[in-house]
């Protein structure tokens, strides 16, 4: 397990936690190079790998993206997940240089979520079609997309068109009344006093699974 | 017909040019796009573009309950199906804070091992294919066959299985089967001696692969290799030992590890994996007892048919399961498994309803194909193509 505490320790890491028996750190945005870097050399982290680096779209938030790292230390056997966040417009520095194979998941990030990575040359789209427009991973891009591809045999070429439905997408909301929605109309009175009041022991607070 | 004097000097300046390899090749395993600036013969620079199989996995399984969500893993990379619905299950397990039973685990450790050796029969043959040698393939489509009957008799399907599901697995193996394999146990190293006969001491061979796409242990590691790239350059890192997972550290196996970091390396790591498959298969069905292959819980696991056609609760499960699914607490995991191609990741984010928020996959290959201007650099295209097959791409998982 990765010493939290001397994670903590780095300047511009902002705050530690476990998630379950994952250790995770958020570091601010202007630091990432020198934690990175530091988090590769010092022989206390020993993280020679970056596996992974997945964006998460978070559209209520200021800061909407998420860009997660998970490192991993094959030496010391453990994994860091380092966490920062950014907007649609800030630049998130580029670790292309700490660990090169940084490049391409920067470029899906950027391809899927339209996160900028500055200091980032290649900052291509690599998932997506020649041309494509949009960055389809954010919530706020459809689950159908805009366009629709065919062959179209008089023009004997592939056209791009808006997308035609025949039947309108269906998203059921799954989410049961007496699960999620914890306040059903008219009982406010007595859903205040149960949100106010204690929990009792050995009980989980409501809003999860029945 | 003209003077031979007034075209007697003209230099012809030969630039490096750009050649397309791909997307159709049968060399690239898929739909590898890849641009390679030549000089002559020999690779400069090389950019893959992928995506050409893109299928928005990622973005639908947002819109799926996590049960549904299941099925697209095998469609990952299609080549071991099981190993990548392991790590999703093992993702939304630790999130849903339950575990699978014994003999489920068991079952999984086998079927993880059945598909790896599965991936690399494939592997291997193609790859010896696209070096010109055709019989390693013919023999070992032959092989391959008889797993996928395996995978069929306990899943129903050859290739797309889904039959890892959180809490256990999909229903039990059908009787007879674990003699069946067995008996395929006990004689199929006699086919990778086969393979071998064909192979590691082959002139050919050798020549095509030994010092071809060398990545150092520096190297392996700044590009993020792993499974059997890593252990070819010779770094002794396997998540079924380092970070064991099911029951991973109840068997014994040994860890191949390269010393070269070449083309040849990678293929006799993956040829004495396979040796150490069989016998964690071996050790898999001695310890194997029966018991139950789901969590006895139906908040999680659906009754059986015989019970849903007889109680009303049980009936109410299935229907809740199967239409609205369980609902999984928020919170975040990145999961791993030591897929046959390496480390196959699923970075699984829960916002505490029926369906995942954010199911990011970490896809072995997609590491892989980016270091190949590094491995092919210097070499010639002929080599690019046995680097490509060494490297084991498929294009399901690196797509997405």
């Amino acid at each position: 397990m990765v010493d939290l505490e001397a994670v903590a320790g780095l300047p511009g890491v902002t705050s530690t936690r476990m998630d379950g028996n994952e250790a995770v750190a958020l570091v601010a945005r202007e630091a990432l190079v020198t934690v990175m870097t530091a988090l590769r050399d010092d022989p206390r982290f020993a993280f020679e790998q970056v596996m992974d680096i997945a964006g998460v779209d978070w559209p209520q938030r200021a800061e909407r993206f998420d860009v997660v790292y998970n490192l991993l230390s094959v030496t010391k056997n453990h994994r860091l997940r380092v966490i920062v966040a950014t907007d649609g417009t800030t630049a998130v520095p580029s670790v292309h240089e700490v660990w090169p194979v940084a490049t391409w998941w920067e470029r899906e990030a950027w391809d899927l979520f339209g996160v900028v990575f500055s200091g980032q040359p290649d900052l291509r789209r690599i998932l997506t079609d020649y041309g494509f427009e949009g960055h389809p991973l954010r919530k706020d891009f459809p689950l159908t997309g805009h366009v629709e591809v065919r062959y179209d045999d008089e023009r004997k070429s592939v056209v791009h068109e808006p997308v035609r439905l025949v039947q309108d997408f269906r998203n059921f909301d799954f989410l049961s009344p007496w699960e999620a929605m914890t306040t059903l109309p008219g009982d406010e009175k007595a859903h205040a006093q149960r949100v106010d009041g204690e929990t009792p022991k050995g009980e989980a607070p409501k809003g999860g699974t029945a | 017909m003209s003077e031979p004097a007034e075209k007697a000097v003209k230099t012809v300046q030969i630039d490096s040019h750009a050649i397309n390899f791909g997307p159709q090749h049968p060399a690239a395993h898929g739909v590898l796009r890849l641009i390679l600036e030549m000089d002559g013969e020999v690779v400069e620079r090389a950019d893959p573009h992928i995506g050409l199989l893109h299928r928005g996995t990622e973005k639908l399984i947002e819109y799926k309950t996590y049960i549904q969500a299941t099925p697209y893993f095998d469609r990952l990379d299609y080549v071991s199906p099981m190993t990548q619905e392991h790590a999703f299950v093992l993702a939304t397990e630790k999130l849903l804070g339950i575990e699978a039973p014994e003999r489920a685990k068991w079952i999984r450790t086998l079927f993880s091992e059945i598909t790896r050796v599965l991936n690399h029969l494939l592997n291997l043959t193609t790859y010896a294919l696209d070096c010109g040698a055709i019989t390693p393939s013919l023999w070992g489509f032959e092989e391959r066959e008889v797993l996928m009957e395996f995978h069929e008799a306990a899943c129903g399907a050859r290739l797309h299985a889904n039959y890892f599901r959180p809490g256990g697995v999909a229903k039990d193996l059908p009787v007879g089967l674990e003699e069946r394999i067995a008996a395929w146990a006990e004689k199929f190293p006699n086919f990778i001696d086969d393979l071998e006969g064909l192979l590691t001491s082959n002139r050919i061979w050798k020549q095509r692969t030994v010092d071809i796409g060398i990545m150092t242990p520096e190297q392996a590691l700044a590009w993020g290799f792993s499974g059997p790239c890593i252990r070819a350059s010779g770094i002794p890192w396997d998540l079924r030992r380092a970070q064991p997972y099911e029951m991973y550290d109840k068997v014994a196996f040994k860890v191949p590890v390269g010393r070269n970091g070449d083309c040849y390396d990678r293929y006799l790591i993956r040829i004495a994996e396979m040796r150490e498959s069989v016998s964690i298969i071996k050790q898999c069905l001695a310890a194997m007892k029966p018991g139950p292959v789901k969590v006895q819980d139906r908040k999680f696991t659906p009754p059986t048919r015989r019970e849903m056609k007889r109680s009303m609760e049980a009936l109410i499960h299935h229907f809740k399961l199967y239409t609205e699914g369980f609902h999984v607490p928020a919170g975040a995991s990145y999961t791993a498994v030591e897929a046959p191609k390496g480390e196959f990741g699923v970075y699984l984010v829960s916002d505490g309803t029926n369906r995942p928020y954010r199911c990011k996959i970490r896809a072995t290959g997609f590491a892989h194909l980016q270091a190949i201007e590094t491995m092919a650099k210097g070499h010639m295209l002929a080599d690019a193509v046995a680097i490509i097959g060494s490297i084991d791409i498929v294009f399901g998982e690196i797509d997405r």
